[in-house]
């Protein structure tokens, strides 16, 4: 029974994946591709790969390919054009592809392949066993991978950053370097003349008699 | 019950699929990035089926590795297609031919 759920699972994923390479509109490849996603995510539950599963949805679905998707949708593409060629190269890639599965299935296929020994069991709560050698054995790796990420933040919003001229914006450095004596100025104005003595005496007089 | 010869024969065919992508599109930059994403994604399979068989969660967390990798090589991809087409008013790849190589 997992087998053939595993099967109907692959079977769909590599359906996918032809739509995604043959599709004519760039937005349907995006769209297979989020499906191949998903099917991938199934099949690695399968292999109890749970954490990874969910990460493949959640970054990948959710992040990348909704990237992929605004790019493809922000960029206006002349689909006819880009399909040039496409006939043209069809059979190349058929037989280049048809060469690849042949060897690589007979690689793996073969009856005396050397398969090493299974370790020890894995323990049943997969998030916590990679997260307590993630932060462990391969703690190093991991902020290697943080580091990049953080570089391919940067250089993303760097390349796509556009200075037009014209936009008001802030400067920092002008609003850091800014003085007291160039936003304040102190005026000395000159005192209210004093009131007369004999006419606050009137107005005092007129409140007593209301 | 699946085998492991399961998991590398799906990984096989999904990284023909990614090879045959970029040699059938090799006009439109969105769709290789989008084949490169597959052939990923197969080895990937594979990692992930031989870290189950052999019980090593080594496989595991380089699948994490190799996920993060790709997900910096798609964001930097896409803004260097964004600019292009930015600056050429195109993505065919046939186009590029600015520095005459």
């Amino acid at each position: 029974m997992q087998l053939v759920i595993f099967y109907i699972f692959a079977a769909v994923l590599l359906f996918s994946a032809t739509m995604v390479i043959t599709a004519k509109n760039p937005v349907h490849a995006v769209l297979f591709l989020v499906l191949t996603f998903f099917n991938a995510a199934a099949i690695w539950l399968f292999a109890e790969a749970e954490f990874l599963g969910v990460a493949l949805v959640l970054v990948y679905v959710g992040a990348v390919m909704v990237l992929f998707l605004f790019v493809v949708m922000m960029l206006d593409i002349n689909v006819a054009r880009m399909r040039e060629g496409f006939a043209r190269y069809l059979p190349l890639g058929a037989a280049v592809a048809l060469v690849m599965i042949l060897e690589m299935v007979l690689v793996v296929s073969a009856p005396d392949a050397p398969v090493p020994a299974a370790g020890e069991p894995l323990p049943d709560n997969n998030t916590r066993a990679i997260g307590s050698v993630l932060y462990t054995v391969y703690l190093y790796p991991f902020e290697l991978a943080a580091g990049l990420l953080l570089v391919a933040i940067i250089a993303a919003i760097l390349l796509t950053h556009r200075r037009r001229p014209g936009t008001r914006h802030q400067d920092p450095g002008k609003q850091v370097r800014v003085r007291k004596a160039d936003r304040l100025r102190l005026v000395n104005l000159p005192r209210e003349p004093k009131v007369a003595p004999a006419a606050a005496a009137e107005a005092q007089q007129q409140t007593e008699t209301k | 019950m699946i085998e492991l010869q399961d998991y590398l024969v799906l990984g096989a065919l999904l990284f023909a699929l990614g090879v045959a992508g970029i040699f059938i599109n090799r006009k439109n930059a969105i769709v290789l990035l989008m084949s490169l994403e597959l052939i990923l994604l197969s080895v990937n399979i594979n990692f992930i089926g031989f870290s189950h068989f052999l019980q090593d969660l080594a496989g595991q967390v380089f699948v994490f590795f190799i996920l993060t990798v790709a997900a910096a090589e798609a964001a930097i991809g896409l803004a260097i297609l964004v600019v292009l087409f930015r600056n050429r008013g195109t993505i065919n790849v046939g186009d590029l031919d600015s520095m005459k190589g």
